[in-house]
């Protein structure tokens, strides 16, 4: 599990790796919240291109961030999901939160 | 229905261990030969379902989650994920999409996932006593072209 934080202007990126589980998904909070609370971006991207398995603590991790963007008035993007994420992000209506590549 | 091969399992429901249970079921569904789409809903049942003794059946207890997986004939996957938790009240309020007891960050989507994910899914529970799901998915044999 492992998150890496990169800050372009108002965007920050969060890329993910590993598995996503509620057993990783309490670390990953963390730490986009922190990048977050200390960028205050416009948007920020949620990059699953590292992540190998996600269930639905990962849905938890993306609405508990939505949230959070959404009282600074940010946006979310998700990208790099592999066909096994995209099917867990298309059952939970992800599509209508954030904007998925 | 003749059982071709069967495992059983118990192990402390601790979080780390949510990982362990999808990478054992994994290899025994192998033996099936399913797909890569198959094999990743059948890990995702199984992770929400072991999620679930930890975070709902247990709570801050530290229980035990048993398992038992069985191939049976027609390529039928069969799991059974029990706990001797707390129960569900109301089991089908519970299978309701969105729906959770626990705040935080739980999307209460773990049973909806199970469903779509597998071809059936059983929940039999009794507060004070347990739960447990029952799932089975069928693996289809595939066509191999020669030449």
């Amino acid at each position: 599990m492992a998150v890496e934080i990169t800050i372009k202007g108002e965007v920050v990126t969060a890329c993910l790796s590993g598995e996503i589980d509620h057993h990783s998904a309490a670390g990953m909070r963390e730490k986009i919240d922190e990048a977050i609370d200390c960028n205050m971006p416009s948007i920020l991207v949620l990059d699953f291109g590292g992540v190998s398995f996600m269930d639905s603590s990962g849905i938890g991790l993306i609405m508990g961030r939505y949230r959070n963007l959404q009282k600074i008035g940010a946006k979310m993007n998700i990208t790099g999901a592999s066909p096994q994420i995209s099917k867990v992000l298309r059952l939970a209506g992800m599509n209508r939160l954030a904007k998925l590549d | 229905m003749q059982i071709i091969n069967k495992f059983n399992m118990s192990l402390f429901a601790r979080s780390a261990n949510e990982g362990f249970a999808r990478s054992c079921i994994s290899a025994f569904a192998a033996q099936l030969d399913p797909t890569l789409e198959e094999l990743n809903d059948i890990k995702t049942a199984v992770s929400e379902a072991v999620t679930n003794c930890i975070v709902h059946a247990y709570r801050e207890k530290l229980g035990k989650i048993y398992i038992t997986a069985e191939i049976v004939e027609g390529g039928v996957l069969k799991i059974r994920i029990r706990d001797t938790g707390c129960g569900i009240e109301n089991v089908p309020l519970a299978l309701e999409p969105l729906f959770t007891t626990v705040g935080g960050e739980r999307a209460g989507l773990g049973f909806a996932v199970m469903q779509s994910f597998m071809d059936s899914v059983r929940v039999t529970s009794k507060v004070g006593k347990g739960t447990t799901v029952l799932m089975k998915k069928r693996i289809a044999p595939r066509i191999t072209v020669n030449g």
